[in-house]
């Protein structure tokens, strides 16, 4: 326990260095502030920054998790040849990746919507669990990428593939599928499928606080029926975590029968 | 005393080792040799568990490998290339293992003076030279007075200056009780510290026993020369 706490240690000391970590929260900063100045009532800041929340959060998080995991490299072999199990090794570069990813969410995001808003307003609180959950979830997914991949361009190739799949490709194909099928009742389906794309899962949270849900038409009708109520969330956010758990564990798995 | 049973390693349709068989005395310095890709550093790696083998056992000082890890802090390593974060000091990567592996007492103070880096402590890795690194690396494989030490390939790069005094360290260490694991090319150097060879080819062991009784076999008048006479 005490190794994993000081491998956290060493990672937060190396990316505190690197500039990206001040331009990151520098621009989730400018962006909350910038569309409370110029947007107007919190209810559509929310709006704008859960379409922000859900593209940028997801690339964001899965591009520089390989890129990190791959750096990484160097400082993983320095540590595996001394008496440090793989496990500590894996959760340390995770948690030492996602803890300062989520802690500038939680300020570049957080202060300025306290500040303008205040923590009352409707889905404050959910914006900052669903970009949290998504970061957790999409590092653990760059991380399964990074560790299966030995090539660096491949494995960067692949994040983005995955990122477009999940962010866009997605819901284009629930759309074929609610269209070809569209003889048949598809709630259920409709409803399944939603759990098996975490950005989907994160929009539907959001969209649920803002009771915009009929926006979607009748699917959101159906999704606000399930999803409304505290058990349809906690089914929601349930699935998200084992989005985030399922791939961090595939991860370490591959990681410990790697070859260094 | 370390111990290996039958060991497998394949990497893809690669098979390095195959059913290697050797056995290191405690107290000796032993040197393994081959040529490019014989698979030197593959074993190594696997004794290092940086390698996970396919098949067979490998037992360290009586303790089985199985995956703990603990057996690691009785392991001094040296890889062949120093792989360092880059953005890091000398002396953060010292503290940083000094932090990680808690109970050892270190040497480092000592080390640093004696293979002269005290002046290149406050740079970062990546501005040192390939020579300098390797002295750093062989600060961090001897600075816990490890009972074992494994150095892959730990004069490459070195002048000989440095070479000098890391082949000192090395006998020094031998006459302090460490059992010493080294890969080289360089023959003349292996014949100067070795006591046992281990000759690696196809993957198995081709030759083990004491470097004099490989000279005297041949009947060459050094190491180089009866090693070549053997393959030919």
């Amino acid at each position: 326990m005490t190794t994993l706490l000081k491998i956290i240690k060493y990672q937060l000391h190396d990316l505190l260095r690197g500039k990206w970590f001040i331009i990151y929260t520098a621009v989730f900063f400018l962006l909350t502030d910038g569309l409370f100045r110029f947007g107007g009532d919190s209810g559509q800041v929310a709006l704008s920054l859960m379409n922000v929340v859900l593209f940028i959060i997801p690339l964001v998080s899965i591009v520089f998790g390989t890129m990190f995991f791959y750096n990484s490299r160097e400082f993983m072999e320095l540590l595996l040849s001394q008496p440090i199990s793989r496990v500590a090794l894996f959760l340390g570069l995770y948690l030492g990746l996602t803890l300062p990813l989520s802690a500038v969410y939680l300020i570049g995001v957080g202060i300025p919507f306290m500040y303008h808003a205040g923590i009352m307003t409707g889905g404050y609180w959910i914006l900052l669990l669903v970009g949290v959950s998504l970061t957790w979830v999409f590092t653990a997914l760059a991380f399964l990428i990074a560790v299966l991949s030995e090539q660096r361009v491949k494995g960067v190739g692949m994040t983005i593939v995955l990122w477009l799949f999940f962010a866009i490709l997605y819901d284009g194909i629930i759309l074929f599928i609610l269209f070809a099928l569209e003889e048949y009742p598809l709630e259920k389906l409709t409803l399944i499928l939603s759990l098996f794309n975490p950005i989907d899962l994160g929009r539907i949270l959001m969209l649920l606080q803002f009771d915009i849900a009929a926006l979607m038409g009748y699917t959101g009708a159906l999704f606000s029926k399930f999803y409304g109520n505290m058990f349809g969330s906690a089914v929601a956010v349930f699935a998200l975590w084992t989005w985030c758990a399922i791939p961090a564990w595939l991860g370490y798995r591959a990681f410990s029968k790697k070859d260094f | 005393m370390i111990n290996i049973k039958g060991l497998k390693k394949r990497f893809g349709r690669l098979e390095v080792l195959k059913e290697l068989d050797a056995q290191i005395q405690e107290n000796t310095i032993t040197a393994i040799v081959g040529h490019n890709g014989s698979g030197k550093t593959t074993l190594i790696k696997c004794m290092l568990g940086l390698d996970k083998y396919d098949g067979g056992d490998i037992s360290i000082k009586d303790f089985k490998l199985n995956g703990d890890w603990n057996y690691r802090s009785q392991i001094g390593y040296m890889p062949q290339v120093a792989r360092f974060p880059e953005n890091l000091t000398a002396s953060e990567v010292i503290t940083m293992i000094s932090d990680l592996r808690t109970g050892s007492s270190t040497q480092a103070e000592e080390l640093i003076s004696y293979f002269r880096l005290v002046d290149e402590m406050e740079k970062p890795l990546k501005t040192l030279s390939g020579g300098t690194r390797q002295k750093v690396n062989a600060i961090v494989a001897l600075m816990f007075n490890p009972d074992i030490l494994i150095l892959d390939e730990p004069t490459a790069g070195l002048d000989p200056v440095s070479s000098s005094l890391l082949k000192d360290k090395i006998n020094a260490e031998k006459t302090a009780g460490k059992t010493v694991i080294i890969t080289s090319h360089i023959m003349s150097e292996i014949q100067e510290l070795a006591d046992t060879i281990l000759y690696l080819l196809d993957g198995k062991i081709f030759f083990d026993g004491p470097v004099d009784d490989l000279i005297a076999q041949t009947g060459e008048k050094n190491l180089e020369r009866a090693i070549a006479k053997m393959m030919s």
